[in-house]
């Protein structure tokens, strides 16, 4: 199925394939864990050779464009950073009892599939196979979500399966009615599933057919993005599941999801007869943020906090995408690549912490600039970035949609100011506490790496400060072509 | 004959509509899986006579999946489950089955006034199709909704997945998806079936009863 002449393009995908059964049937949890960060690396420099080699023509099933690969580079480099964090968090959990080798074993081959499943989700041509990939993804998180099986991880996962397949059904149903209104203009068969040959025909489809499939498509993929009001399973998934899934979950799979939908925002924007899809990204977008930043200021537990923080964030980035425009869109791109940089960062640090803390409660960590300088102070970088404050990436991109969204839509630009600086207000609240102040909990020293949070949040802070000219002509060509 | 075609067809998918309905007022559990095992019968019933007119084989082997899993395998795997956990009487219904009923019945208007609309080009056959598959999508959420019990859940989206078929196979010439698809839904029934089996555990650690003796001897 899959031609051997697309070798980087096939290695994406095939390397976490082979890595998983590899994992799946190796004991021992200190050799598993490094060929775990080896198979994320290989994948990571698959991508990078995608990114820089010449384009493999689209296929039947697989292609690579401009759009996606800005998706599979970020989802594989954060793959690979959290691969590492994954190694010395799953080396504590052991020697605390908490895992098994059997569920390590497990665990470490349903991430080689979820990163599998994300790949093909991306680099699908086919709206059929896209599906398949976000429902494979969608499974192995939830187990991976249980894993602990207390009764609240067991509670998560089902609250995240339930919601998470009737997304994934309506998804399919959408997909089925693209299907159906792709019938009349390409014919039936296989053709008519494939992203390239749907986009060159777009023109031709009976518009209220395809306005049913997009409603149908931004209810289903939009659970998993997490917009309100679909967003139940988002933060029980990130508090219950073991650390590194929620740094993936946040920096990844809600990525996953939105690269679907702006593909078929972009098949309706090709038909002139359908309906304008920006107002409705528009206003879910926004009653994510508003509602999330409210939100932020009843959390108790740390995970969940930012939890409620990421869904705050996937709503400013379909909000950006929404309201369109080559400005916007820049800011939407520029502020998913951030959110997930930054946010998979607060998660490495925020893993560690309550590893040593031995809880998730608010109230019961203090002073962690003291007794824990490298994550306290990584903390509350990391939490100064995703508040948006300068000289962060956040920082630039909220900027440029703020500025974007006043000149276009002022009254909105309010509602989303207001947003920002609520949720702004949450943050710098909680991180106070946290990282100053007295020391509360055990002070024990942590056996952390740091490398993969400093070199995240490196990164976020040189976006802010200086863009390279390459990447704002790439972002700037992407966001021309989403219109 | 193609009068006949489009009856049966018709007649299939509205089957698939009533026993939707018929399991939306069901107040036990057994009694909801075995209108289920039905709904996944006439399910194949309605795959097998699509296959046949479409004259695509291949919708044979969905149809056969359908008969094994959904109308056999599953429905036996739960009932011996629910027995297990001694849960088979009860079943929690938030809402009356009144209201449960009407709102059913808003459903399927609003899937046929709004499919309807939009397809006044498509092959008639396949309109019907999606319209009452439709139908039984917004019905198994319906069912999903209205129960507190998980196993009533599970059923609810399993119907749900039904209408999902349904309109897959409706479809006319429609790819790969049908086989991925109801392998999909195999491949959830097993986890459905796992998460159970981790739930069971979880019971029996506190329903056992030496661990209730060892508990009250601690009392004393």
């Amino acid at each position: 199925m899959i031609p051997w002449d697309l070798d980087a393009l096939a290695a994406v995908l095939l390397i976490p394939l082979a890595a998983a059964a590899a994992l799946a049937l190796l004991p021992g949890y200190r050799a598993t864990s490094r060929l775990n960060v080896l198979a994320s690396l290989l994948t990571f420099a698959a991508a990078l050779a995608l990114l820089v080699g010449e384009r493999p023509a689209p296929g039947g099933y697989l292609m690579i464009d401009d759009l996606n690969i800005v998706f599979v580079t970020l989802g594989t480099f954060i793959g690979f950073t959290t691969s590492v964090f994954s190694a010395s968090y799953i080396a504590h959990e052991i020697e605390a009892g908490r895992l098994t080798p059997a569920y390590l074993r497990f665990y470490h081959a349903m991430y080689q599939v979820m990163m599998f499943a994300m790949n093909l989700a991306l680099v699908a041509n086919n709206i059929g196979l896209m599906w398949v990939a976000v429902e494979i993804a969608t499974l192995s998180t939830v187990l991976m979500v249980g894993i602990y099986r207390t009764h609240a991880a067991l509670e998560a996962a089902w609250k995240y399966f339930i919601l998470g397949s009737v997304g994934i059904a309506l998804a399919l149903f959408g997909t089925i009615l693209v299907y159906m209104a792709a019938i009349p203009v390409i014919g039936e068969g296989p053709d008519a599933m494939v992203w390239t040959v749907l986009i060159e025909h777009a023109a031709g489809f009976d518009p209220a057919l395809i306005n049913v499939a997009f409603v149908f498509l931004l209810l289903g993929y939009g659970t998993k993005v997490g917009l309100v009001p679909l967003h139940a399973w988002l933060p029980d998934a990130h508090a219950e599941g073991p650390t590194p899934i929620s740094a993936v979950l946040s920096g990844l799979l809600l990525n996953v999801a939105l690269y679907a939908l702006l593909r078929f925002k972009l098949l309706m924007a090709a038909n002139p007869g359908a309906l304008a899809t920006g107002p409705l990204m528009m206003a879910m977008g926004l009653a994510s943020l508003l509602f999330a930043a409210v939100m932020l200021y009843r959390r108790r537990d740390i995970k969940r906090m930012f939890a409620f923080s990421s869904i705050e964030h996937m709503g400013i980035i379909v909000f950006a995408f929404g309201i369109g425009g080559p400005l916007a869109n820049f800011a939407g791109l520029l502020h998913m690549v951030m959110h997930s940089l930054t946010k998979s960062a607060i998660f490495f640090a925020v893993g560690h912490i309550t590893q040593v803390k031995g809880t998730q409660r608010m109230a019961d960590i203090g002073g962690l600039t003291e007794s824990h300088p490298w994550l306290g102070w990584s903390l509350v970088v990391g939490v100064v970035a995703i508040a948006g404050l300068p000289p962060t990436g956040v920082f630039m991109s909220e900027f440029l949609l703020v500025s974007s969204t006043f000149a276009r839509e002022p009254l909105l630009a309010i509602l989303l100011v207001l947003g920002l600086l609520l949720a702004f207000g949450a943050l710098l609240l909680r991180v106070g506490g946290l990282a100053f102040g007295e020391i509360k909990g055990p002070v024990t020293p942590v056996k952390a790496s740091y490398l993969p949070m400093l070199a995240h949040l490196g990164l976020v802070l040189v976006a802010g400060v200086y863009l390279p000219a390459p990447v704002v002509a790439w972002f700037r060509h992407i966001a021309a072509l989403l219109g | 004959m193609d009068r006949l075609v489009f009856d049966v067809a018709h007649m299939l998918a509205g089957g698939l509509v009533l026993v939707s309905f018929v399991m939306l007022y069901q107040d036990r559990l057994t009694a909801l899986l075995k209108v289920y095992a039905l709904h996944a019968l006439v399910l194949t019933a309605s795959v097998a006579w699509q296959a046949f007119v479409q004259d695509a084989p291949h919708l044979y082997i969905t149809a056969a999946i359908a008969l094994a899993f959904k109308a056999v395998v599953i429905p036996v795997a739960l009932l011996r489950i629910i027995r297990r956990l001694g849960i088979h009487r009860e079943i929690e219904t938030v809402v009356g089955i009144g209201p449960t009923m009407l709102a059913g019945m808003a459903l399927v208007a609003l899937s046929m006034v709004v499919m309807l609309r939009v397809t006044p080009d498509a092959d008639p056959l396949a309109r019907e199709d999606l319209a009452f598959a439709l139908a039984v999508v917004l019905l198994g959420m319906l069912t999903m909704v209205t129960r507190r019990n998980a196993v009533g859940q599970v059923v609810g989206f399993m119907a749900l997945e039904n209408g999902l078929v349904l309109a897959a196979t409706g479809a006319k010439g429609m790819p790969l998806v049908v086989e991925i698809s109801v392998a999909f839904s195999i491949l959830i029934a097993f986890i459905v079936i796992g998460i159970f089996l981790f739930r069971i555990r979880e019971r029996f650690d506190t329903v056992d009863v030496q661990a209730l003796d060892r508990f009250r001897g601690d009392r004393r």
